[in-house]
This record gives C-alpha cells, structure tokens and sequence, in this order.
C-alpha cells in the first residue's frame, strides 16, 4: 500500500489529494468532483456522489477540428458543472486516471490552476468500498470568464517536436516498448488508433506510462522511485525542456503530470498529436 | 438481422443520448457472468474477443432443440458498455437458430451506442458481434456438415 501523500516526497504534493480526503469533501461546497473516463457509461454505472462527468471527447474536444476547446467551450464547461475560478476542481477516472490526467491538463490549458487529482483514481476509491451513486448532481450554472487558451507553456505541435528534435531536447515516449519498437502499430486492443509507420521519434527514451503506478491500487509511486525511473535509469534531467507523447496524447498527459508535479520537472509539454499524426507524417524521421 | 435485434435497435435509435445512456446502463446491470458449467477461469484465448480492451469472451453451446445459447465473460470491472452489448446480444439471440444469429452486423455498435462510443473506440464492441457472427457461422456449418 502506498506512503501517505504528503510522505512520499513530491514536489507539489498539494496537487494529489487521497480518496480520504475526497471522502471528507464530498459535501465541500467549494469543491467539485469531476470524472473522466474511456469508458463514457462508466460514470452513468456509479460514481462518487457528487461528481459530475467530463466527456473527454464530448466536452474537451473541438467536434470539428482535432483540437480542443476553446474559450467559449471552456467557459460553457465550468459554467455547466457549476465551478468557478474558486472552486477546486478534483479529477480521477478510470485507468489509473489516464484520462483525469487528460482532463486536468485541459484544464490547465485555460489556467484553472485550482485543481487537483484524486490518488488512485476510480479503482481504489471502489477497492475500499466507497460510496457510489447513480444520482447525476445538478449545480446551480456559474458565470466564468477564462482567458484565451495558452497552449505554448504545456502543449507541443509537431513543429516544436521538430525544433525540438533539432537541439536534441528530452523525448519521452510513453507507450508500451512494442509500440516505441515498431513491432506493434497500434496500442494493444486500439487498432483503430494506428500509424502507417511504427516506430519511435529518434531520441525518444521508452518510459511506458504505467511504469509510474502502483498497480495494485494505481496509485502514483514515490518520488524516490519515480526519481530512479525518470532520471537515474533514463537520464532526463529536471531542468531539461521535455516533451511526452504516445498515440493521442492521453497517456502523455498522465506522464506530463508525473514529471511536472510529482517531481517537479520545470518545462514538460504534451505533444497529443502523438504518434496518431508523427507515424502519419510524409517525411518526419523515425527510429525503430 | 434478427428481428427482436433489429426491434431493440430501432428503439435505441429513437431515444435522446440521456434515455439512451439509461437503458444501456439498465442492460449493463443485467450482464450474467458465464456459469462454471461453461467455463471457469482462467478463460482460453480462444474464446477472448479480440481487440477488446474490456477483456470480454464470449461462447455460443447449442440447446435440445437446436438454437444456440451465448454466454459471455467481461474481466475488466470497467467494462460497463461491454457488460451492456454482451446482455443485448444474448437477449435478441440466444434461442435463435445458429443461421439467424451469423447474420448479425457491426453496424449495431454504432447505432445502439452512438455518443458512448468515443472517438473510435468501438472496435472492441464491434469485435465482440464479430466474434458472435463467428461462432454463430461456425455452428451452422457444423449442423450443415451433420445434416
């Protein structure tokens, strides 16, 4: 079972909260309790009461254009769960919050730093035989007026991985090492999700993303232990400008959250094209 | 495709995304695990239905009077939209002669799910009605082969 959070050496640990804690604020008016899932009748099954859900495809992406929302939408989204710049947004999700992860990164895309990641995820909160309900929660709709999406700070496009491949800069490709390999062209059980090339972006160290996880709980591991992954045995640097991608830039997110808050990592950016659009590209290098 | 099938289909069809969620959800709580009398864990490979991220298997036994029965498995406590299609097929076609049930199509996933399915991952439910139509044809042509 895993050391308390506040135990476990994080460089923000305040951004991770327990299922204890959420238990605990399940009736905080000031908190709201939001889940993402793959799975889009998950949550509809049972959910912590309270919760609202976040349709990652529905409400986070542009349902035109393979982006993702914009101003208008954000503020639409916040006033539909009923939060406001105030109110502290607490995510988990299925998959050992692979798309809570997602979600907060969204989110952090419009600036709503107030937000937080439930340890764990859907899986522990139902292993310890915590409340669920059927009962979807109705907020009173808010009035939240969001900047214009910042992308630059956290979000990389294709031509940053290019600038970025040009002065060698940190790569972490975090799908399974069959995919980084070029063995598999898609992710197990997701071929709708594959490239006409397999293979890596050259320089890419192969860090699959549940490498993070307790799996028994999936939970995040310690900062010691995500110390030896990330930097001793895979030698990325703290310091170093580090861009993450997988296929659609899910999993990416859940790694961009372990570097920049657990071990304090000062300049991570999701690349969520991912290898959906670089094993597509006419004339980009590959490694294999 | 078969008729009580196709009538639930057209039902799905009609219904806003909010009705819809709630009726798959209401198949999903009806999902019966297969009996140990089928199958016991762990389940061969052989009956897992590939490409499915809920882990899900699935078998088709042939009853006294010919039809066939389906029983399905969903390993993965996550997989809700799984647990719902693996109760709708067994509802519309166990009982069913084995050539009735081959002539179920994918084009169900989409119809009956719609906005649950999110950006492109049906496949594995599309591959659970192929695995379905498989053991279904496979049947028939032994039947046939018996006949």
């Amino acid at each position: 079972m895993a050391s308390p959070i506040d135990q476990r050496g994080y460089a923000h640990p305040e951004v991770l909260v327990s299922t204890e804690w959420v238990e605990q604020h399940l009736n905080d008016p000031k908190v709201r309790l939001v889940e993402s899932n793959e799975d889009t009748l998950l949550y509809a099954s049972g959910h912590v009461p309270g919760a609202v859900h976040v349709d990652w495809t529905a409400d986070l992406n542009d349902q035109i254009r393979r982006d993702y929302i914009t101003r208008e939408g954000f503020e639409a989204l916040m006033s539909k769960i009923g939060a406001t710049k105030d109110t502290t947004v607490v995510f988990y999700g299925d998959k050992n919050n692979w798309w809570a992860c997602y979600a907060f990164w969204v989110f952090q895309l419009f600036g709503h730093t107030n937000a937080r990641v439930m340890d764990g995820g859907r899986i522990k909160w139902l292993k310890e035989n915590k409340p669920l309900s059927r009962d979807v929660p109705s907020y009173p709709k808010t009035r939240y007026a969001a900047g214009e999406r910042n992308d630059a700070p956290i979000r990389a496009f294709r031509d940053d991985v290019l600038a970025h491949l040009k002065k060698q800069g940190q790569l972490v490709d975090v799908r399974s090492p069959e995919e980084y390999a070029g063995t598999r062209m898609h992710m197990p059980d997701y071929p709708n999700e594959g490239a006409l090339r397999g293979g890596h972006i050259p320089g890419a160290k192969s860090i699959p993303w549940a490498k993070a996880i307790n799996p028994d709980e999936g939970t995040f591991k310690a900062a010691a232990e995500l110390q030896k992954l990330y930097c001793e045995d895979n030698r990325l640097s703290p310091t170093g400008d580090t861009i993450a991608y997988c296929r659609i830039g899910e999993r990416s997110s859940h790694t961009w959250f372990a570097l920049t808050y657990l071990l304090g990592f000062q300049r991570v950016r999701n690349y969520d094209g991912s290898w959906t659009e670089w094993g597509n590209l006419v004339g980009v290098p590959i490694e294999r | 495709m078969p008729q009580k099938l196709d009538q639930l289909v057209e039902m799905f069809q009609m219904f806003d995304p909010a009705d819809r969620t709630n009726l798959l959800l209401s198949y999903a709580d009806q999902f019966r695990d297969v009996p140990r009398e089928i199958a016991a864990r762990p389940f061969p490979k052989s009956h897992q239905v590939p490409q499915c991220e809920s882990d899900a298997y699935v078998w088709a036994r042939r009853q006294s009077d010919g039809t066939l029965k389906l029983y399905f498995a969903v390993e993965n406590p996550s997989g809700v939209s799984a647990k719902a299609l693996a109760a709708i097929l067994d509802k519309t076609l166990s009982g069913l002669p084995a050539s009735e049930i081959a002539q179920v199509n994918t084009d169900i996933v989409e119809k009956i799910f719609r906005q649950n399915i999110s950006m492109g991952k049906g496949i594995g439910l599309m591959s659970m009605v192929q695995a379905v139509a498989t053991l279904a044809k496979a049947a028939a042509s032994t039947r046939q082969a018996s006949d």
